[in-house]
Parts: structure tokens; C-alpha cells; sequence
């Protein structure tokens, strides 16, 4: 396995996602609107009733449930990019000239894979940086302390987001072997990472599970697992002969 | 340069290509024809290592097709034009270029150097920023061969090169083809085209699923009809055909004012035939060469 040659590809990819106005919007500006609307909610929530709105002890139950929103935003950033960079090769048909070159299936893997990683986890932690310093910019009057950064935050960061960028990654494509269009694959990436992420989060707001380190790292190594499962069928279905026969 | 022997493809019940037997020399232009879902796109695939054989031989250079190890060494020194150029419309056709250069480890000056080569013999360097999704049928063509070249292969598979484009940009490729023989390299030709496979390539096999028959242009030609001599007279009676008859056993047809006469070597028998239809007071009014085209060829073989 020669990273120089993974590099090569996941290069040639960024570039074409620099030049996609879809992409780029899509990439940046999910993790922006969601990192500047939930500090807004609070702020907004905290103004009302006269300024008594959330009390001080529910708080940090609610700022925690919505740092997952980073989840499930790792989630759902890779599913644009990677249906692009494996439809886009179906839809321009470029896969065979690419897979006559000396490249193994998984230099091309892993090259699809840091391409669709890289603006992921960028465009995550953008966001979570713009979250972190509202957040703290609204709440510190009402806690009388910043509450971002906290290990609970810098777990789902470091641990969490990456893995489920992975896991994103992964499922797209096995989706991508069977979708001929962009759109399609992105909607069935969608609908695949939604129920889980959904099922936790309902689960944080109601009280069933609290976002505290330990669930955070059981949850991370439930992605670990599922990724080490992807990982190996996305691998399998990832073969040349494959790909030309039965992805085109 | 190539060897190929008994070289079979099936997907699950069907087979695809079935026992292709034949050798390719160095620098020759091996033509393959061949009607739709014919094996010959399947065969390409199978001598660039895309997809896998399910029995025989095939050897590229000293690199045998199946063998993993010899996999990435069979498509480094090969090139591919696809039936689909396959270009990625947002990049310009530079980067295209620069993109599969970097694939093939070119170091940056010879891969700087080959681009404005290939660029400028294919009058593309003018368009080099231009994206590609911009280019027409022709010129996309155009960039699709010099990606395959980039790396300058010893091998070029090239497969319906010439398919969709106008007379103009076809005649570009195919005498671009033919350069490319000059420069010595072995091009394996996928075509449709039968006026294209006669005037470049050296031989040509004719293939649906098994190989029909293989040989140059002009033994196809030949083996189809033998060749004729077609005689043009003023009038044609009985003692101009004793005349041949007694000259020569072969086949002899009568068509309005012409005799068709099968003959193994016309420069010899010619000048007899001549002579044998002067002197029975025959008046000779043109004598040609007649044979089979390669179309007459193909559709004869295809048909079965």
C-alpha cells in the first residue's frame, strides 16, 4: 500500500470538490448553520420569561445533547462528499482509464476515503469551534463559567466524529456499488446513519441517557465496531472486476 | 509482445469470450472486429488485468495476465482508451493529464514534458486550461489518447477510438495511430470500423466470443474468394471459353461481357488468359483484379 498514491487520488478529488459549488455549500454550510443556530436557540430560550428561561442546573444536560449534534453532523458531510467521489468516477465513466493504472484497489480506497475525510472532519471541527465560543458567548452569565472546551466535547471530537466519519464512509460505499445517481446514494446514506443517531439523541432529550464520557466512549466503540464490519465487506466489494462489472 | 492461448471469460453461465488463441509482435497494429457483446471489449479488459480470466494463457511482455504480482507491472507499461474517455469534465485537460502522470510516478519535468508533447501533436496545448467537460466529442477523444500515452506504454489498447467522431476528427486519431506504429509501439485496435482496420492495422482477427479467423487485410480478403481476374470483352462466344478451358481447369464465370476467372498468381496466368482469348478472336476491353472486400469478410464470417 503506497499512501503517495492514495494521496494522488484524494487530491485529484478535493480539487473537483473545490469546483463543485454543491459540494462546498453542502460541506460547509450545514456544520456553520448548525453551529451558529443552536447557541441562538439557547440564547433566545434564555431571554424569555424575563431572562429566567432554562435554569442554570438543566443546562449543561442541554448543551451536551446538542454537542452530539457534531455527531451526526460527521454523519452526514461525508455522505455528500463520498457519494460524489464514487457516483462522480460512475457518471463520468472514469473509472476504467483509472483502474488500468498501476494503483491497487486499496490505495483507491483509501485515497476515496482521505478525500471524503478531510473536509468532513475540517468542516466538523469549524463548526464545533464557532458552537464552543457562542455557546460559552451566551451561557457564561447564566453558569458563571464557560463551559466549553470539557472532555465530554473533546471526546465526541477526537473520538466520536471520527469514527463515525469512517462509518459514513464506509456505508457509502457499499451504498454507491449499487446507486448510478448521486442523489439516490445520498439519500440512502442518509436514511441509513439517521435512525441510530436519531434513536440516541431522542434518547439524550428525553432522559433516558445521559451524554456523560463513559456513554460517550460506549458509543464510540459501538462505531468502532461497526466500522471494523463495514470495513471489511466495503473492502470486499471494493474490487476492480467488481467495480467494472457491476458498479458501470 | 502479446501471446494469448486458449483464453476464456464466463460470467456465471455465459460466456463471453471463449478459447482465444493468437500472438501480436512488437510494433504491429492487431486490429479486433467484432459485432456488439462480441468478447472484444471483455478481452481488453482481461489483457490490461481489469478483470480476471476464467482459464487459458495470456502473456504481455514477460508479464502474465492473473498473476497478481505481474498485475501492476502489465498496466504500467500498457495504455487504455476506452470506449468511454472517462475524462473528469472539471478539470481542465492539463490537470487530466498531470492527474495520471502522477499515477504512473513521472518524475514532474518528463511529466510536464510529455503533456506539451502530447498535447501539442493532438493540437490540444492551445485548449490545455480549458476544462474538459468543454471539449467536443473529437477533442475529448483527442485528450482520452493522450492520457493513455502519457507514460509513453510500449503496449496501447485502444478500444472503438474512433466511434461517434466526425470523418475530420477520425482521420486526426487514425493517422495519429498510425505515428504511434511508426514510433514502434504495438497497438491492440477495438473496431467497428472496417475501412479503419483495413488501412492501419498490420492483421486483424475477427472475433464473436470465439476467434473467427485472424490473418492481414489482404489473406482475409483472399481467403474469402481466392482471387479473380475479371476480363471485359466486346463480346464473349464459345471458342473464347474452350480457349480458357483448355488453358486453365480453374473456374471461370460469365457475367453479361465479362469472364471471372479464379487464378492462384495473376501476374502469370494474366498474359496466358490474354493471349488464349486474342487468339480464339476475342477483342479485350479491360482486365482487372477482383476481391473481396473486408466487409464482404466480416459478414461472411460473423454470419457464419
Amino acid at each position: 500500500m503506497r499512501l503517495s498514491k492514495a494521496w494522488v487520488v484524494a487530491a485529484k478529488d478535493l480539487r473537483i470538490f473545490g469546483r463543485k459549488g454543491s459540494v462546498l455549500r453542502y460541506t460547509v454550510l450545514s456544520p456553520v448553520l448548525i453551529a451558529i443556530g443552536l447557541p441562538l436557540i439557547i440564547h433566545f430560550a434564555g431571554t424569555r420569561h424575563g431572562g429566567s428561561g432554562i435554569p442554570p442546573t438543566e443546562l449543561p444536560h442541554l448543551l451536551n445533547a446538542f454537542s452530539f449534534f457534531f455527531v451526526a453532523i460527521g454523519a452526514y458531510v461525508p455522505i455528500a462528499i463520498a457519494a460524489y467521489s464514487l457516483i462522480g468516477e460512475k457518471v463520468e465513466k472514469s473509472l476504467e482509464p483509472l483502474l488500468a493504472t498501476p494503483i491497487t484497489d486499496g490505495e483507491l480506497f483509501l485515497g476515496k476515503s482521505i478525500a471524503s475525510f478531510i473536509p468532513s472532519i475540517s468542516a466538523v471541527y469549524i463548526g464545533s469551534v464557532i458552537f464552543m465560543a457562542l455557546m460559552d458567548l451566551f451561557t457564561r452569565s447564566t453558569l458563571n463559567y464557560s463551559y466549553f472546551p470539557n472532555w465530554t466535547m473533546g471526546l465526541i471530537l477526537l473520538v466520536a466524529v471520527p469514527l463515525i466519519i469512517i462509518l459514513s464512509i464506509e456505508a457509502n460505499v457499499l451504498i454507491s456499488s449499487k446507486a448510478n445517481d448521486v442523489r439516490a446514494a445520498q439519500t440512502q446514506g442518509a436514511m441509513f446513519i439517521a435512525l441510530p443517531l436519531g434513536v440516541i439523541y431522542v434518547s439524550t432529550e428525553i432522559g433516558v441517557l445521559t451524554l456523560n464520557t463513559t456513554v460517550i466512549w460506549i458509543i464510540s466503540a459501538v462505531f468502532l465496531l461497526i466500522d471494523i464490519v463495514l470495513f471489511s465487506i466495503s473492502t470486499k466489494i471494493f474490487k476492480r472486476e467488481e467495480i467494472l462489472t457491476k458498479w458501470t | 509482445m502479446i501471446s494469448v492461448e486458449n483464453l476464456t471469460k464466463k460470467f456465471g453461465e455465459v460466456t463471453a469470450v471463449d478459447g482465444l488463441t493468437f500472438q501480436i509482435e512488437e510494433g504491429e497494429v492487431f486490429g479486433f472486429l467484432g459485432p456488439n457483446g462480441a468478447g472484444k471489449t471483455t478481452t481488453v479488459r482481461m489483457l490490461c488485468g481489469l478483470i480476471s480470466k476464467t482459464s487459458g494463457e495470456a502473456r504481455i511482455g514477460d508479464y502474465q495476465i492473473g498473476n497478481a504480482a505481474d498485475s501492476l507491472k502489465i498496466r504500467s507499461i500498457i495504455g487504455l482508451v476506452p470506449d468511454n474517455v472517462g475524462l473528469y469534465s472539471d478539470l481542465s485537460a492539463f490537470e487530466n493529464l498531470d492527474f495520471y502522470g502522477k499515477l504512473y510516478d513521472l518524475p514532474e519535468a518528463r511529466r510536464k514534458a510529455n503533456i506539451e508533447r502530447f498535447l501539442k501533436m493532438l493540437d490540444l496545448w492551445d485548449k490545455k486550461e480549458a476544462p474538459a467537460g468543454t471539449f467536443s466529442k473529437g477533442m475529448k477523444q483527442k485528450l482520452a489518447i493522450a492520457r493513455a500515452l502519457i507514460h509513453e506504454p510500449k503496449i496501447l489498447f485502444m478500444d472503438e477510438p474512433t466511434a461517434n467522431l466526425d470523418p475530420e476528427a477520425s482521420k486526426t486519431v487514425r493517422d495519429f495511430i498510425l505515428e504511434l506504429k511508426k514510433e514502434g509501439r504495438t497497438i491492440f485496435l477495438n473496431t467497428h470500423n472496417l475501412d479503419e482496420a483495413q488501412r492501419i492495422c498490420d492483421r486483424i482477427g475477427i472475433i464473436k466470443t470465439k476467434l473467427l479467423s485472424i490473418g492481414t487485410p489482404e489473406k482475409l480478403r483472399e481467403s474469402l474468394s481466392g482471387i479473380k481476374t475479371e476480363v471485359r470483352l466486346a463480346q464473349i462466344n464459345d471458342n473464347i471459353i474452350n480457349a480458357l478451358k483448355k488453358l486453365i481447369p480453374n473456374k471461370i464465370e460469365i457475367s453479361d461481357n465479362k469472364l471471372i476467372i479464379d487464378v492462384k498468381d495473376p501476374d502469370t496466368e494474366n498474359s496466358g488468359i490474354v493471349a488464349a482469348i486474342i487468339s480464339a478472336g476475342g477483342q479485350v476491353q479491360e482486365v482487372t483484379q477482383v476481391v473481396s472486400t473486408l466487409e464482404d469478410v466480416y459478414l461472411t464470417t460473423v454470419r457464419g
